[in-house]
């Protein structure tokens, strides 16, 4: 029975793809207004010159340069942001491999360089490739990523063969197909250029008529089936449009490295976005960017074919968002666990002050530096570094006392300020409020609660402290008979001729 | 001319050996390619068992850089470097997949695609720059030409002439590849199929998976010259999945990819010949051919079968 589908629910609710067809007239604008004074051979010029060039816009052949590398940007990208979301990357890079052939076909066919025979050869060697995979994967116990790899390197092989073929034959040498190996963004001509706005409408209008479809069915499949989405058709329509995305992109960015302009800008993108709409909208940007970059950096260098410069761009952009992202960037990440680590450190010192004078039966006001990093443990340096930086966030105060003997250098006190006596306090409270509910409510041994403590002291909120107590009926003591520092205590110093007075 | 040239039997097969001279010349290229497919064979077979064939084609395609950065640094071709400077990069490339994989929330294969695609763009980049002051073919890196097999100097031992040096080179990896193979065969076997068992039975799952890297680059860059960086995954995937038409046991595959490799050198060598096309390419589509009777046929596992004995059970 077919679910029945109102024009109310949100899954069926269409745009109608106005957007589309203004998106073809603009492209049908641009493709007029590109048609200005043709400067040629911009050979022989310098460096300089040629970047202006390229930026100044006013050459007829930079134009189109510039345009389609930001158009295949934008569609690699869009496309991308469904193809990695669906987990198909290594399906485009085959797709681009299994290419190959079709493209020397179609040169075959017409005996010269025909985009239109390209494009139809090329199509039907992608398709093909795709189905010899989904057939693989089917009918036979060939695993998915058996199958990839030999349908990527078979057709390319085959691909080989014939583009071998074609340079020994007479109409051959014309026919400078090493470009759609690589890519060279300088052979684009006008006629490539449609071909591109056409994909791009393509993919454009699909997307923004089948927005919702596309997401169910990206994100649960099953769910999508239950609720009488054409599921399949709509990954068959993908299918072609990734053929047709990859293919009017291939003179730009060449059949080795097509799949990476689909799989780097939206995996950036992943990183950023959240929403599927936005991270379509970041993922056609950063193609755009890197395509236009590449194509820029590819007219500098002339003979420097362009795929691999787009790629390297894009990666670039993708290691700078990686580590730079506001909220979860590498650095970011690195920069606050490194906070967070020195403010545990820092918590554990205070906690052995504390110790140390509850050793001494908190008698002095004032302990032993040597005697606190001997408790620490582990390298002398590192906890006197501590020291310091708890006597900069006032924490603790340092006095010297002379020694006994003369020659001796002076040696250290350290005693906490109220603030730190404060926080020293909280820490061992947590601590051993947590040994005793370990102990009393979860029923562990008392001899092993301490490594537990040990960490969740430093996370323990004001509130889930305030619940144990009233758990435990605010005890006195830890399971090892030590006395739990109270909130008075914390408030009034504990000690009447504590460090406070000394401070003051 | 015609795409297809006429089918001559004669020509085809007789020629290339009417001559002693012929004879040694091309079959030094056949012993060339039975050597590259025997080891991309072996290596590939432990690979597709353990479902790295995309991991293959990743390094395969990520020592580029490597590769060029040895070529730059020691100016010459020779194994050495190369293979020093493809295992740094094959390692660097296949951690950063790991990496990628792992720590963040980038997908597998996302992180397959965008770590050898990076990795293979700046080696393109690296030798196109370098070819303009140096004289390296970045073609036959990508491409290989098997052809040039007897163009190798000869391999001299004081006055001794061994004879050709490529042929030796790649005859010494094959070699060393078997040797780990057979030595080391119960612990990948143990690693490949059930690793957490591997571990408890004290196998070094980690350093295996590091061998058997170091054994995809070596036998990568070693069939370089011969097979180029993209065709070599159909050395590596080919037999191996066409032998595992055939049996189920990984010794029977690894050891039914030595006639397999005889079989794609021979059959290559003349489909070429009769083409007149790529020596390498056309190895790889006759390994192709040979590919799609196995797949139908295959005894106990053919696609025939399969669809026929669904429609009995339909009826």
């Amino acid at each position: 029975m077919k679910p029945v589908r109102s024009n109310s629910s949100p899954l069926t609710g269409r745009c109608f793809p106005w957007f589309s067809i203004f998106f073809l007239l603009v492209c049908a604008f641009i493709n007029q207004t590109l048609l200005g004074a043709q400067i040629q051979s911009p050979v022989d010029i310098s460096l300089g010159d040629r970047a202006l060039r390229f930026l100044q816009m006013r050459d007829y052949s930079v134009r189109i340069v510039a345009v389609g590398s930001i158009l295949i940007g934008i569609s690699c990208g869009m496309m991308g942001s469904f193809v990695v979301t669906r987990r198909l990357s290594l399906f485009g890079d085959t797709l681009s491999h299994a290419v190959l052939p079709g493209i020397a076909i179609g040169f075959l066919w017409v005996e010269a360089k025909d985009n239109l025979a390209l494009l139809i050869g090329a199509s039907m060697a992608g398709f093909l490739g795709v189905a010899c995979v989904t057939l693989l994967k089917k009918f036979s116990k060939v695993r998915q990523d058996s199958a990839l790899g030999l349908v990527l390197s078979g057709f390319y092989a085959i691909g080989i063969c014939i583009l071998t073929r074609i340079q020994k034959m007479e109409f051959g040498n014309q026919a400078g197909l090493d470009t759609y190996l690589f890519g060279q963004v300088s052979s684009l001509s006008e006629s490539d250029l449609w071909g591109i706005c056409i994909s791009l409408a393509l993919i454009v209008l699909f997307m923004t008529s089948n927005h919702r479809e596309l997401l169910v069915s990206g994100f649960d499949l099953e769910f999508s089936k239950s609720m009488g989405l054409p599921s399949e058709a709509i990954q068959y329509a993908m299918w072609g449009l990734l053929a047709f995305c990859v293919i009017s992109s291939l003179q730009v960015i060449g059949v080795i490295l097509a799949s990476a302009l689909l799989i780097i800008p939206a995996a950036s993108a992943s990183l950023l976005a959240k929403r599927m709409s936005t991270y379509i909208l970041v993922s056609a940007l950063l193609g755009a960017i890197a395509g236009f970059v590449g194509a820029f950096l590819s007219f500098l260098g002339q003979r420097i074919p362009t795929g691999p410069l787009i790629v390297v761009v894009a990666t670039t952009f993708f290691l700078l968002i990686l580590f730079l992202r506001p909220s979860q960037g590498i650095i970011v990440n690195w920069l606050q666990s490194r906070r967070q680590s020195r403010q545990i450190e820092m918590e554990n010192m205070l906690k052995a002050i504390y110790q140390v004078m509850e050793k001494q039966e908190f008698s002095e006001p004032a302990v032993r530096m040597e005697e606190v990093t001997r408790r620490r443990g582990v390298g002398k340096d590192s906890r006197a570094k501590e020291i310091e930086s708890l006597i900069d966030s006032g924490y603790v105060s340092r006095s010297y006392e002379k020694n006994k003997f003369a020659k001796l250098p002076h040696e250290q006190f350290i005693s906490l300020t109220p603030k730190g006596w404060e926080n020293a306090c909280r820490i061992v409270r947590n601590h051993r409020l947590w040994e005793l509910y370990l102990t009393n409510e979860a029923r562990y041994a008392a001899d092993h609660v301490h490594e537990d403590a040990e960490k969740i002291e430093h996370v323990l909120g004001e509130e889930t402290v305030r619940k144990i107590e009233r758990l435990l009926s605010n005890p006195k003591k830890d399971p090892h008979g030590k006395l739990i520092p109270s909130l008075v205590d914390v408030r009034k110093g504990w000690l009447p001729e504590f460090p406070l007075n000394k401070n003051e | 001319m015609t795409l297809i040239p006429e089918y001559d039997f004669k020509k085809i097969f007789f020629e290339p050996w009417s001559t002693l001279e012929l004879c040694i010349w091309n079959g030094q290229i056949i012993l060339m390619g039975i050597l590259v497919c025997w080891t991309c064979g072996i290596v590939g077979s432990f690979i597709v068992v353990r479902r790295m064939a995309l991991m293959g084609d990743a390094i395969s395609h990520g020592i580029l850089p490597g590769l060029a950065l040895a070529f730059i640094c020691s100016g010459s071709m020779a194994l050495g470097p190369m293979w020093i400077g493809s295992c740094v990069a094959g390692i660097t490339c296949s951690f950063c997949i790991e990496w990628l994989r792992f720590q963040t929330p980038i997908k597998e294969d996302a992180a397959l695609g965008l770590v050898f695609t990076s990795f293979f763009a700046t080696g393109v980049l690296m030798l196109g720059m370098e070819a303009e002051n140096a004289h390296i073919d970045p073609e036959c890196i990508l491409y290989g030409e098997i052809g040039f097999t007897p163009l190798a100097p000869d391999l001299k031992l004081g006055s001794l002439r061994l004879g050709n040096q490529a042929l030796w080179t790649m005859g010494g990896v094959f070699l060393s590849v078997a040797i780990a193979a057979v030595v080391f065969y119960r612990q990948i076997l143990i690693s490949s199929f059930d690793p957490i068992l591997a571990r408890s039975m004290g196998t070094p799952v980690r350093q295996v998976h590091l061998g058997l890297m170091l054994s995809l680059s070596l036998a990568t860059v070693a069939s370089l010259e011969a097979v180029g960086v993209i065709l070599v995954v159909a050395m590596f995937v080919f037999p191996a999945v066409t032998a595992s038409f055939f049996f189920d046991r990984l010794s029977s595959i690894v050891f039914f990819s030595l006639p397999l490799g005889l079989a794609y050198s021979i059959g290559g060598f003349h489909l070429a010949h009769w083409f007149d096309c790529s020596l390498a390419a056309s190895m790889v589509v006759f390994a192709g051919l040979l590919f799609i009777p196995c797949c139908f046929l295959a005894p106990n596992s053919g696609i025939l079968w399969k669809i026929t004995s669904l429609r009995n059970v339909g009826r």
